[in-house]
């Protein structure tokens, strides 16, 4: 069975804008990829640690000591809108949390 | 009438005052031109990656042990996704459920008692850019475009949560000032809220007294100093109450403290709550702190603020209040010095509570930054001990010491403000005012004991402010006596 | 007489230090092979010739002096075109980055160029290294140069494709599901996954951290463990980069397979696998045994599994990976009222199907509520991959199986069908899970004249004995053939 799937909630979570054709398509198709992937739910792995790495290590570090960065104009290069020494976006109308 | 007790939690970020980042090697410093400490790491370029500041593990560490904190065997960094332009990722490197350092507990003096706040867990993240919200009124409604700065973007940022045992605006202020203080001396951070490297967020609640349960959360942003903490924390206490006590509901909700309308306003509410999606960032790997680093970071911790304070009350006998502010702003270390230069105690540090900090506060300083050493403290003191000069005379030498780092013998000597003492100059006057006053002499003697002030007081006026007051009452006494 | 570019790199390298050519005319011969073949194969998104032939000249002046020069100094080289390269448009196949000019080198093609390799150029790939065909390049498809109407494989299908068409000696690929290995056995060359962590990830623009991996293409064995010698080793700008330094793999890759005990993942070679792939795989098998392995056989029990939690933890570690395309800093800008409605614009724009598709998978597996079932369980699946593999080295030293279940197949068959598209994965995968060194090398071609390739894992960290058994077996069965479009240029 095809998985139900709140597409447009997750389209906005991942600010992706879709037109409403793209919905649809895609809330057919991953409904029945996750169908698919539903399976891992078949194996039984409650005492199974989850791996997050093939060949784990720890403790990996950086010492505390500065090198040069990209000076402003390398920085700003890339940037599709600035003004002046600062990346330049459009209002932002909500706070962050 | 229903008496309602308030419940104040406190979310403390502080920006650590390592040399770099948190994940690549910009330099850390505050006050840059924009965009200038900032590689393709921090802007989040493609194919970048992080790699973890050892010294700000290591400092975060520091922070639990000093706090009692339990330290993580193992500590994983989490990914919090969202999207916001001063999110170089579009996600940021926290730490979810496994922190670094997890319980403990800061005590904190409020009201002559100590009250002990719990702290919930201490965990290591990066700081996010600067926006600048441009356009008419600066802020983000009606703003019409956006600005960022990322030199911020991947600062390293310790979050130290307390739980939710204040109980008033008062102990919120005080436990800001405690741990302030605390991270001050363990070197980890410049904690100056006016810049950004101790910020606080608070949540708060109110219930009617004897509940268990808490009442609806509201969580308050915004507020940029100790003080706003304390006006916004009273301000949004007041709002719950009479929310409740006209049997209103109360939303959970994110609160805007604005400073110039000095009132707590709803954010835009959001449709859902935010889903951060955490998973461990697979870009990194675990922290194991080992036992040898714990130890020797604990061994390096200097003389914890709760010993600070209780070596101060004992050894030097100054009440428990101003002890607190002394060990909170790091400043028994001078005082200890001064003492050794041959100062009083009590002299240095009413002084340092008193004139001195309204100096330093006037001119945003530091004591550390300012021209004032122990050993013009002592001489200060040694001054006024003696009745070289009045407590009057004295302010004017703090302040032009204060002001040009110059010795307290020099500008008493510069601006003439020995007190006359000398009981044969000081007698001539203090004869010549009682001459000159018969009508309060006569009350004087009559038993009106106010009017000596009076005529102190004209003694003052006489020797144009330069007789030791003390001395002046003595002899006026002497010579009123019959 | 073999032309330059159709060399492999230590043939041509042998003809650079003898002075029978010099590094100039070899960037000169896969520069010319280029300008042939690439109106038909679109192996490139960019092309690097005068960058390439200034690097020659610097190499060609070292030789001239006596310069004892690294073993891969002078030989033209390709990049998947999601590894940054400083100053030369890195575009991952995508509109997001159609203009983004890296800051930047990734580590291995730093390390490369300061050892003498000379780029000709960036190759096509599916959009961020999403897809089994090529045919997610947003600047359209690559075309398998034995057959023009068929898929390379992908998503490193043109590095695949410029190896085997003779563009460039040889070339780097990312792995992250089969992405190196299948596009080489649909092409006919060598394709080797080293161990995860192996090659920097520094400058690797990420599709699934835990996955990705830089990979080799090359026309032989003993090249493909020079190529690898020159790129692994730790770097401190990686934190997942395994803390050991180079290797020189060409050391003991002479060593045979006498004794080697080789499991044959029979469960693999069943239903779903096309005749002439399993005829040729079963060939293989033979020439092994005949050359003293010991055949045996092997499962992987979890193995049927391990597609669908690669299904959740790509898309999952994807869907964050790519959430910095927003057109803030760089790439592709949308007009937008606001900033959400520019992001949403942006990446609605800029982003094509598939990686749409796997962005949304992965948001949903690590969303409130449906993480412990999906990502969570699918990283307990792999550890029960990781598992598998570690009872089959109890009893083997390398596991064998077709690398693809089938041969290169026509453009736009699958296209319509993501699920069909996602089992050509399936022998690759688990790999990739556990994180094990893989190598497809060509064992014949089908009746339709399209190679197959046969895959040899082996245990993490041991590339050496996979290089080994793979060499054994190449150099036995001497495959020569040639796509045909090269048989009609060069006769």
């Amino acid at each position: 069975m095809p998985v139900e799937i709140d597409i447009e909630h997750v389209a906005r979570l991942a600010r992706l804008g879709l037109t409403p054709e793209e919905l649809e398509r895609f809330r057919e198709q991953l409904g029945m990829i996750l169908e698919h992937a539903e399976r891992v739910t078949e194996v039984a792995a409650e005492d199974v640690p989850p791996t997050a790495h093939p060949l784990p290590s720890s403790n990996v570090f950086r010492p505390d000591e500065p090198r040069d960065g990209l000076g402003r104009e390398d920085a700003l290069a890339n940037a599709p809108d600035r003004e002046g020494d600062f990346f330049k976006v459009p209002p932002i109308v909500e706070e962050a949390e | 009438m229903t008496t309602y007790e308030t419940v104040i939690g406190l979310e403390c970020h502080v920006e650590l005052s390592t040399r770099t980042k948190m994940f690549c090697s910009c330099a850390n410093e505050f006050g840059a031109e924009p965009n200038t400490l900032v590689c393709p790491i921090c802007l989040g370029h493609p194919g970048t990656l992080p790699v973890p500041n050892e010294r700000a593990v290591e400092h975060t560490i520091t922070i639990g042990l000093a706090l009692g904190s339990e330290i993580a065997p193992t500590s994983l960094f989490h990914r919090k996704n969202y999207f916001y332009p001063d999110m170089p990722k579009n996600y940021q490197i926290s730490q979810y459920d496994l922190p670094l350092c997890v319980g403990g507990e800061l005590d904190v003096e409020v009201d002559g008692e100590t009250r002990r706040v719990g702290i919930t867990r201490v965990h290591l993240e990066e700081d996010t850019g600067k926006t600048t919200h441009a356009g008419a009124t600066g802020r983000i409604a009606g703003a019409d475009y956006a600005l960022e700065d990322y030199n911020r973007a991947g600062v390293p940022l310790v979050e130290v949560v307390s739980e939710p045992d204040l109980r008033s605006p008062g102990e919120a202020r005080a436990y800001l000032q405690a741990l302030r203080g605390l991270l001050r001396s363990l070197g980890v951070s410049d904690v100056k809220m006016e810049e950004g490297s101790l910020r606080c967020d608070a949540n708060i609640s109110v219930r009617p007294e004897g509940h268990e349960e808490l009442g609806t959360k509201v969580e308050i942003k915004n507020m940029n100093s100790i003080r706003s903490v304390e006006r916004a924390l009273a301000f949004e206490a007041e709002r719950q109450r009479a929310a409740l006590g006209s049997g209103e509901a109360l939303v959970q909700e994110t609160r805007h403290w604005d400073e110039d309308r000095g009132a707590t306003s709803s954010m835009r509410s959001k449709e859902e709550a935010f889903d951060y999606r955490y998973f461990p960032d697979p870009d990194l790997s675990p922290l194991e702190p080992e036992a040898e680093r714990v130890e020797r970071l604990r061994s390096e911790l200097p003389e914890l603020p709760a010993a600070r304070r209780s070596r101060l009350e004992t050894e030097r006998g100054l009440p428990a209040a101003q002890v607190a502010q002394i060990v909170d702003h790091d400043w028994d270390g001078f005082l200890e010095e001064a003492v050794s230069e041959g100062a009083d105690a009590n002299a240095a540090a009413n002084w340092m509570t008193g004139d001195l900090a309204a100096l330093l506060n006037e001119a945003g300083i530091q004591l550390a930054e300012s021209k004032v050493t122990p050993r013009h403290l002592a001489d200060l003191v040694g001054l006024v001990a003696e009745g070289t000069i009045s407590t009057a005379g004295a302010k004017q030498v703090l302040a032009e010491m204060f002001a040009s780092g110059a010795e307290a013998a020099v500008v008493v000597e510069e601006r003439g403000l020995a007190q006359i003492s000398d009981e044969s100059a000081l007698g001539a006057i203090v004869d010549e005012v009682i001459a000159e006053n018969p009508e309060p002499v006569e009350q004087f003697r009559g038993g009106k004991e106010g009017v000596i002030g009076f005529l102190v007081g004209q003694v003052m006026q006489r020797s144009k402010g330069a007789a030791n007051p003390q001395e002046a009452q003595r002899l006026l006494r002497q010579r009123l006596a019959p | 007489m073999t032309e330059l570019c159709d060399l492999a790199g230590h043939e041509l390298a042998a003809r650079l230090r003898s002075g029978e050519a010099s590094a100039l005319d070899a960037v000169e011969s896969s520069l010319a092979r280029i300008e042939a073949t690439e109106p038909e194969v679109s192996a490139f998104l960019a092309r690097s010739a005068d960058d390439a032939r200034e690097q020659a000249r610097t190499i060609d002046e070292r030789i001239a002096a006596g310069d004892d020069l690294p073993a891969v100094a002078g030989i033209p080289l390709a990049l998947k075109d999601v590894l940054t390269t400083r100053g030369v448009t890195t575009t991952c196949g995508s509109r997001i980055l159609e203009t983004y000019v890296p800051p930047y080198d990734c580590t291995v093609w730093a390390r490369l160029k300061e050892a003498g390799s000379m780029l000709v150029g960036k190759t096509n790939c599916d959009e961020f290294a999403m897809g089994s065909s090529n045919e997610n390049s947003a600047f359209g498809p690559v075309h398998n140069p034995w057959d023009l109407t068929r898929v390379p494989g992908g998503s490193s299908g043109g590095s695949a494709a410029a190896v085997a068409a003779g563009q460039a000696t040889w070339a780097l690929g990312t792995d992250t599901g089969g992405s190196v290995r299948q596009p080489a056995a649909l092409t006919g060359v060598v394709g080797m996954k080293p161990t995860y962590g192996r090659p920097s990830r520094y400058g690797l623009i990420a599709f699934a951290s835990s996955l990705d991996t830089v990979s080799t293409f090359t026309r032989d064995v003993r090249d493909a463990a020079t190529l690898l010698s020159a790129i692994v080793g730790h770097d401190p700008l990686d934190a997942t980069s395994i803390q050991r330094p180079p290797e020189d793999y060409t050391d003991g890759l002479e060593g045979g397979v006498e004794g080697l005990r080789i499991g044959v993942l029979r469960d693999w070679l069943g239903e779903g696998v096309e005749p002439g792939v399993r005829a040729r795989t079963e060939e293989a098998i033979g020439r092994l045994e005949n050359l003293g392995a010991k055949i045996g056989e092997a499962t992987l029990p979890h193995a049927d599994y391990a597609l669908s939690a690669y299904y959740l933890i790509a898309p999952a570690e994807c869907s964050s990976n790519l959430a910095r395309y927003d057109g803030v800093r760089y790439g592709h800008r949308a007009e937008g009222a606001n900033v959400i409605e520019m992001m949403m614009r942006t990446r609605g724009e800029g982003f094509g199907d598939e990686v749409k598709r796997r962005i949304m998978l992965g948001t949903y597996a690590l969303s409130a509520g449906y993480y412990e079932a999906y990502y969570g369980q699918a990283q307990k699946v792999r550890t029960l991959v990781l598992r598998d593999f570690e009872a089959a080295w109890e009893e083997f030293d390398l596991l064998l199986s077709p690398t693809s279940p089938t041969v290169a197949f026509p453009i736009g068959a699958k296209a319509d069908d993501p699920l069909a598209m996602y089992l050509s994965d399936v022998y690759t995968i688990p790999a990739n899970l556990a994180g094990t060194p893989a190598i497809s090398v060509p064992c014949g071609l089908d009746d339709q004249g399209l190679p197959v390739g046969l895959q040899l894992m082996g245990r993490a960290l041991d590339e050496a004995t996979v290089l080994r058994a793979a060499h054994a077996f190449e150099q036995d069965l001497g495959f020569d053939a040639r796509p045909p479009l090269l048989q009609e240029l060069t006769s």
